[in-house]
């Protein structure tokens, strides 16, 4: 058990209560600079079958179009702005990129993992997470992914990008990766 | 004081003492306007062979000095160092201003491996004893006996129970790089000491709690991949999966009566609260809205819930009964930007949160709001609090906060006047979760 420690008690007597009052209050205070947020999203190499994706080319060169879509699925990290849960209008057109990639490879499977900066308690931060996660994967549906292919989690505040109580590392903490399983 | 301090102990009493040092520092802040209750502490004579490894004395004074209550008066500064009755004149300690006096002696039990302490406590003012009694245990119970001490002598000046025989559940994580990180739950006495590994994981820990008669906790672990509510019996380390629904498994709680969990789920769109029962597995949903509605927190008669939704935009916190319509929901707060991990000291009119104030102001505090009188008591002024977890006795509330970059636990007392720190070695340490009485 826990730690039981029943001690063995033999006596002496136990009396009087004697009650007392209270009074202030301390602190030590600290000062902040405030919470914006700016930071284009950046891109990061790990999901491979980017060319593939896209199908290629009949002339054995790409066309724009096919590089624009490659380039675009190399992006699999999204950021997010600071108390919003919508992926950013920038990143608009690279989702777009991969909800096609989707729809045209069936057996193809995501994960996509949300996640939040450490201001704010953690159980809500794991909700947020999740509500970013949502709003990648509803996007990727509507433009014909199937809900059957990515799988979605959030982990909150709980696996930092970046540690620190820097903008710089809030800014890299709120987003959503695309993970290929 | 004829305490055995030899050699290979030297660390640990350092290490004891240093904390306490540490303590004392950041009472001595708030001195001037506490007027803490003077108290002798006399370090307590070893009478046996060998070496101890805990002081009586130092436990004492370190617990009491901690909640702020009291102020020990330093051994350098006694004109006598009695062990027992026969030994104390009163007047040695009212020349000093002292209002109670601890004595005691260490011996080991007869004819055992056992270890006797024997103390008493006397009332300087009224010159007689209020108490006095001798404990048995082990070598490695001492630092029990020390906190029961300190339980009888809290109790007899202040009215309150003690909670200094209480213990803390506490998640560490160490981040190596953002693919490798270790996160372990880890179970230590109220005061830090004697931390045990719970379990250990590559895989995030969260939102550990206890079970009413402190034999089991709760927690969430990604073990699996995903967040996935387990309880664990602390005894055997026996551990049981309780959930396995899609998205969010989180914020398991227990009930007052030990037989359901409240907990979150979102497999059905958005998070919202459900409690499952523990024996039947019947689950029941509580709140049922499109915004996150998280962190749940029991009333004291188990009727109702308190919890966090965004549902106007931010955070705030609300209370509902269980078995009412979703509709009847009623929101606790409304002055603040972000409230949030609500959660009813005793008294059932008190609620302890996290507050932000504006939007302009990023600091999260610990706070109270008194939801008859509608009064707001902050009681921290650090930017990063949050997880505040209330001792048994209502007495002091311990939470997360950062201290150089790091997570460290705090604690503060019920009227904010009284803070320590908890020893951290290393990593990053958060979500206290404070033991109900366990004996």
């Amino acid at each position: 058990m826990v730690n039981t420690k029943q001690f063995m008690r033999s006596a002496f007597a136990v009396l009087a209560l004697i009650s007392l009052a209270a009074c202030k209050s301390s602190s030590d205070a600290e000062s902040d600079a405030n919470a914006s947020s700016a930071m284009g999203s950046m891109s990061s190499e790990s999901t491979s079958s980017a060319a593939q994706a896209s199908g290629a080319g009949t002339s054995g060169r790409l066309s724009a179009e096919q590089i624009q879509a490659e380039n675009a699925l190399r992006q699999t990290v999204f950021y997010f702005d600071f108390d919003i849960a919508e992926f950013r209008g920038a990143d608009r057109e690279t989702l777009m990129y991969h909800a096609r990639d989707l729809a045209a490879n069936p057996s193809k499977r995501l994960r996509l993992e949300g996640h939040a900066d450490e201001r704010g308690t953690r159980e809500y931060n794991l909700a947020l997470g999740e509500r970013r996660a949502n709003s990648i994967l509803n996007y990727l549906i509507v433009n014909g992914a199937s809900r059957s292919q990515i799988e979605v989690v959030s982990y909150g505040e709980e696996r930092p990008a970046m540690t620190g109580q820097s903008e710089n590392a809030y800014n890299r903490n709120r987003r959503v990766e695309v993970v290929a399983r | 004081m004829k305490l055995n301090r030899a050699t290979p102990l030297l660390f640990v009493i350092s290490a004891l003492l240093s904390f306490s040092a540490k303590a004392e520092l950041s009472i001595q802040i708030t001195q001037g306007i506490d007027n803490p209750i003077p108290i002798a502490i006399v370090p307590f004579s070893w009478e046996g062979s060998g070496v101890l490894n805990e002081a009586i004395g130092d436990i004492v004074t370190a617990d009491l000095q901690q909640v702020g209550e009291f102020r020990a008066l330093s051994p350098s500064n006694m004109l006598a160092m009695p062990r027992e009755e026969r030994e104390v004149y009163y007047r040695d300690w009212s020349v000093l201003a002292q209002d109670y006096l601890l004595v005691g002696k260490v011996q080991t039990a007869p004819g055992s491996e056992l270890i006797q302490v024997q103390y008493e406590f006397f009332d300087i003012n009224r010159e007689i004893k209020l108490a006095g009694e001798v404990l048995t245990g082990t070598k490695a119970q001492l630092r029990d006996i020390g906190h029961e001490i300190s339980n009888v002598v809290f109790e007899l000046v202040t009215g309150t129970r003690g909670a200094f025989t209480t213990q803390i559940l506490y998640v560490v994580s160490e981040f190596v790089s953002p693919e490798e990180s270790y996160f372990r739950l880890e179970k230590a006495d109220y005061d830090g000491r004697r931390a045990q590994v719970l379990l250990e994981s590559r895989e995030p820990i969260m939102s550990p709690s206890w079970s009413p008669n402190g034999q089991d906790i709760a927690y969430v672990s990604f073990e699996t991949d995903l967040p996935r509510i387990y309880t664990q019996n602390i005894a055997t380390g026996q551990r049981r999966q309780i959930t396995n629904y899609p998205n969010i498994n989180s914020s398991p709680v227990w009930s007052p009566d030990g037989t359901k969990l409240a907990m979150v789920l979102s497999k059905d769109g958005s998070p919202d609260i459900y409690v499952q029962d523990l024996i039947s597995n019947e689950l029941i949903r509580i709140t049922d809205h499109p915004a996150i509605d998280t962190e749940p927190a029991w009333s004291r008669d188990g009727r109702s819930l308190v919890f966090m939704s965004d549902r106007t935009g931010q955070p705030q916190i609300y209370q509902m009964e269980i078995g009412a319509s979703t509709y009847d929901v009623e929101r606790l707060t409304y002055d603040c930007f972000h409230c949030a991990k609500g959660q009813f000291l005793p008294d059932g009119v008190n609620l302890v949160h996290v507050r932000r104030e504006t939007r302009q102001s990023p600091e999260y505090q610990i706070s109270i709001m008194n939801v008859e009188t509608l009064r707001v008591i902050t009681l921290t002024s650090t930017k990063f609090d949050e997880s505040p977890s209330v001792a048994p006795n209502g007495s002091m509330i311990m939470y997360a906060t950062k201290f150089n970059g790091r997570g460290v636990l705090d604690a503060v007392s019920i009227d904010g006047r009284v803070k320590f720190r908890l020893p951290s070695s290393r990593g990053d340490v958060r979500e206290p979760a404070w033991s109900p009485f366990l004996n």
